[in-house]
C-alpha cells in the first residue's frame, strides 16, 4: 500500500528570461515505514518536491495522491486541513512559536485538530519524551538550543499522528553531535512506530542513515536506492 | 480559540520597546485630544457665564419693535403691569428694568457711538456682574451731578478718566437732539472688551425725564433662581404679555448657546483625527510585524493554522495594544480633566488677547461623562478597522513561497 503517489508531476516556474522546469514528470512511490533520503545538488528541485507532496505547492501538471486522495484536486483551505491532519513538517529553521513553551508548542497542533485537554497534556508529554527533552517542558525556543529546537520540532510534527513527515534539511543549521541525535530519533521514532520519513539533505552521514535514497538531479531521478 | 489569543497577547509583548511606543502615542493622543476639547468647553463655559453676567441674564423684555435699532419710543407695553408680575413670580431671583438709548459720546478727543444704559443701580447690582468690575472710582455712590460708569476700552478710546465730562448727544421722542453731560464716576472692565467699549450706564433717573411716562423702559433683565427655568418663565411672561417679546438668552445670543452642540461635532472630527494617524501608526507596526514574522507565519499555515485563525490572530494583537492604550489614556485624561475643573488653569498670559472674545483667564476643564463613551467606541471602531489591513496582508502570505526563505 502507498502512501505516497505522485503520476507525472512537473513543476513549472516562468521566469523573465527562461522557464526553469523545477520537477520534471516525476513519478514516484513511497510505501509506509520508510526512511528516506532526497539529495542532490543544490537547485537540483529537492525543496520543491517535498512542498508539491506536502501540499504547499501545487505542480503544474500530474497528480499527487496520498492514502489514494487526490489532493491536487483540493482547494486552499481544503489543504490546510489536509496539512493538519495528515502530515507532519520539520523544517530547516523558524519550526515553532517563539512565543510558546516547548510543550504548548507540541500541544498546538493536537489544539489545532480538536483533541481534549487530557490526550494533549499526556501525548505532549510523551512525544517530548521520546525526543530527550522532558526536562525542557516549560522553555521558550529561544531558551534552547537549534538541537534542541529540531528536536521539539520533530515532536510536533508527530503530534498530530501524521501518515507521514517531510523534513526539508532539517539538520542544515545543526553541528554534528546534534544531527546524528536528531537523526537517532528519527530512526528510533521510524522503527518503533513505523512512521514514514522523507527529508531532504546534503549531508552524507545523513545520507547514510536513510535505507532509500532518491537522487534528483534537473527535477528527474536521476537513481533510487533501496539500502536494505 | 482560546489558544490563538494567548499567541497573539504574546506576541504583543515579543517587541516590548515597540508595543510601549505605541501605546505610549496613543494614550498622550488620546490624552491631548481630550484634554483639547475639555478646555475648549471650558473656555466657551466661561465665555456663556461672563455673558450672560454681564449682559444677557436669563430672561429679557423688550417692545417688540425695539430690537436692535434701539428706537426709543419702543418702550415695553404696560411696564406697571410687566413689573408686578415679575415681583411676583417664584421663579425670578432678581430683575431690573432699563432704559436703552443708542448716543454718540464725545469729549474734545473723539467721538463713539455707544448705547447709554440707564439702570436702576441698586437692584442691579444684585445680578449684574458690573458693579463688582469697576477697576476705577466707584459704582454710583450718592453723587448728585448725573454720574455714568464707562468700560475701560471707552476710557482709552476718549482719553477718558473718573471724574471728567462726557457728553452724550441722541434724538429724544420728539425727534429732538438732545445733549447731556455726565461726569466718569467709574470705570469697569469686564472680560469682554467689545462690550467694554460700546455700553455706558448711567442712573435710569437720569434719563427718566424724557419720557412722558415715568415708568418707561425699553428692557427689563431678569435673573432666574435657576439657569433652567428660563424658558419656563419665558413662556410665563409671554403668555401673560403678548404684546412684548420675551426672550430667553439662547434667544438672544443663539451662537452662545449653539457653541455647545457644535462642540460635539467639533469633538467628533477632532477625535477622528487624531484616532486616523494613531491608526496609521498601528498599521504601519503591525505590517511590519507581519512581513517580519513572514517565516513563522508562513510555518504556521503550512502545518495547519487555517487563514481564519491567522487573521484572528493578527486581528487580536491589534486590538490588544487598543484595550490596552484606550483605557490608560481615558483614565489619564479623566483624571487630569477632573483636577483641572477644580483648580482651573490660569490662562492671564494670553488673556489680553482672550479678553477681546469675551473670555476670562481662568479656564475649568469640563468633559461630560458622555464624551468618554463616545471616544471609547469611537476608538474601538478605529483599530478594528485599521487592525484589518495587517490581518489581511497577513492572508495573502503564501505559504510555500513564506517557508522557502526559511
Ligand atoms: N519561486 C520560485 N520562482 C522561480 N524559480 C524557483 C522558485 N522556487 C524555486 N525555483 C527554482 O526551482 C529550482 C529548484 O529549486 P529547489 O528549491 O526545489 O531546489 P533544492 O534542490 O531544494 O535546492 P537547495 O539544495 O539549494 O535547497 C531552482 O532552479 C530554483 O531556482
Ligand atoms: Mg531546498
Amino acid at each position: 500500500m502507498n502512501v505516497i503517489e505522485t503520476k507525472n508531476i512537473s513543476k513549472l516556474y516562468k521566469q523573465a528570461d527562461q522557464d526553469i522546469k523545477a520537477l520534471n514528470d516525476v513519478s514516484i512511490n513511497f510505501k509506509k515505514g520508510e526512511f528516506t533520503a532526497i539529495v542532490g545538488p543544490s537547485g537540483s528541485g529537492k525543496t520543491t518536491f517535498l512542498n508539491t507532496i506536502g501540499g504547499l505547492d501545487s505542480p503544474s501538471s500530474g497528480k499527487v495522491l496520498i492514502d489514494n486522495n487526490e489532493i491536487t484536486k483540493l482547494n486552499s483551505n481544503q489543504l490546510i486541513d489536509f496539512r493538519l491532519r495528515n502530515i507532519g513538517f520539520v523544517f530547516q529553521s523558524y519550526n515553532l512559536i517563539p512565543v510558546l513553551t516547548a510543550k504548548e508548542n507540541v500541544e498546538f497542533i493536537m489544539l489545532m485538530q480538536g483533541s481534549s485537554k487530557s490526550i494533549r497534556d499526556k501525548r505532549s508529554v510523551e512525544l517530548l519524551k521520546s525526543v530527550g527533552l522532558d526536562d525542557q517542558l516549560n522553555r521558550r525556543p529561544n531558551q534552547l538550543s537549534g538541537g534542541q529546537q529540531q528536536r521539539v520540532a520533530v515532536a510536533r510534527a508527530l503530534a498530530s499522528k501524521p501518515k507521514f513527515v517531510l523534513a526539508d534539511e532539517p539538520t542544515a543549521n545543526l553541528d554534528s553531535s546534534s544531527t546524528s541525535n536528531l537523526l537517532d530519533i528519527m530512526s528510533r521514532l521510524n522503527k518503533k512506530e513505523k512512521m514514514t520519513f522523507i527529508f531532504s539533505t546534503h549531508d552524507q552521514r545523513v545520507i547514510d542513515r536513510a535505507n532509500r535514497i532518491i537522487t534528483l538531479e534537473d527535477g528527474k531521478i536521476l537513481s533510487d536506492i533501496n539500502v536494505k | 480559540m482560546v489558544t490563538i489569543i494567548k499567541i497573539a497577547w504574546r506576541n504583543v509583548w515579543r517587541n516590548k520597546l515597540r508595543s510601549l511606543i505605541v501605546i505610549t502615542s496613543m494614550v498622550l493622543g488620546l490624552w491631548s485630544g481630550l484634554f483639547a476639547v475639555a478646555m475648549s468647553r471650558g473656555i466657551n463655559e466661561q465665555r456663556v457665564k461672563s455673558a450672560i453676567d454681564t449682559y444677557l441674564h436669563h430672561v429679557q423684555i423688550h417692545n417688540p419693535s425695539f430690537e436692535y435699532n434701539l428706537d426709543i419710543n419702543s418702550v415695553i407695553e404696560d411696564p406697571t403691569c410687566v413689573l408686578e408680575e415679575i415681583e411676583n413670580n417664584s421663579l425670578v431671583k432678581a430683575f431690573s428694568s432699563r432704559i436703552i438709548i443708542s448716543v454718540m459720546a464725545s469729549t474734545a478727543h473723539g467721538t463713539e457711538g455707544v448705547k447709554i444704559i440707564g439702570i436702576e443701580s441698586e437692584k442691579e447690582t444684585s445680578f449684574s456682574e458690573i458693579s463688582q468690575n469697576i477697576v476705577k472710582g466707584n459704582y454710583f455712590s450718592k453723587t448728585k451731578s448725573k454720574p455714568v460708569i464707562i468700560g475701560q476700552k471707552l476710557a482709552d478710546n476718549l482719553k477718558l478718566d473718573i471724574k471728567k465730562k462726557l457728553s452724550v448727544t441722541f434724538v429724544d421722542d420728539n425727534g429732538d437732539i438732545q445733549r447731556i453731560k455726565f461726569k466718569v464716576e467709574g470705570i469697569f472692565n469686564t472680560a469682554n472688551s467689545i462690550f467694554d467699549g460700546g455700553n455706558i450706564f448711567v442712573k435710569k433717573e437720569d434719563l427718566i425725564d424724557l419720557f412722558k411716562n415715568k415708568y418707561a423702559t425699553h428692557e427689563i433683565a431678569i435673573l432666574c433662581n435657576n439657569i433652567d427655568d428660563s424658558n419656563i418663565l419665558k413662556e410665563n411672561l409671554a403668555g401673560l404679555f403678548p404684546k412684548n417679546k420675551v426672550e430667553t438668552w439662547k434667544d438672544i445670543s443663539p451662537e452662545l448657546g449653539s457653541v455647545q452642540e457644535i462642540m460635539v461635532w467639533f469633538f467628533l472630527i477632532f477625535m477622528s483625527i487624531i484616532l486616523l494617524a494613531l491608526s496609521f501608526g498601528i498599521v504601519n507596526i503591525m505590517l511590519m510585524a507581519v512581513l517580519e514574522r513572514k517565516r513563522e507565519l508562513g510555518m504556521l499555515m503550512s502545518v495547519g493554522l487555517n487563514k481564519t485563525k491567522v487573521f484572528l490572530m493578527i486581528l487580536f494583537e491589534t486590538i490588544f495594544i487598543s484595550c490596552i492604550s484606550l483605557p490608560l489614556g481615558i483614565l489619564l485624561s479623566y483624571l487630569m480633566i477632573s483636577y483641572y475643573g477644580q483648580v482651573g488653569i490660569d490662562l492671564s498670559i494670553v488673556s489680553k488677547g482672550l479678553e477681546a472674545f469675551g473670555m476670562k483667564s481662568m479656564v475649568y476643564t469640563d468633559l461630560p461623562i458622555d464624551y468618554y463613551f463616545r471616544i471609547t467606541i469611537l476608538t474601538l471602531f478605529v483599530t478594528l478597522i485599521s487592525s484589518l489591513f495587517p490581518a489581511r496582508r497577513a492572508l495573502k502570505l503564501d505559504p510555500a513561497e513564506a517557508i522557502r526563505s526559511l
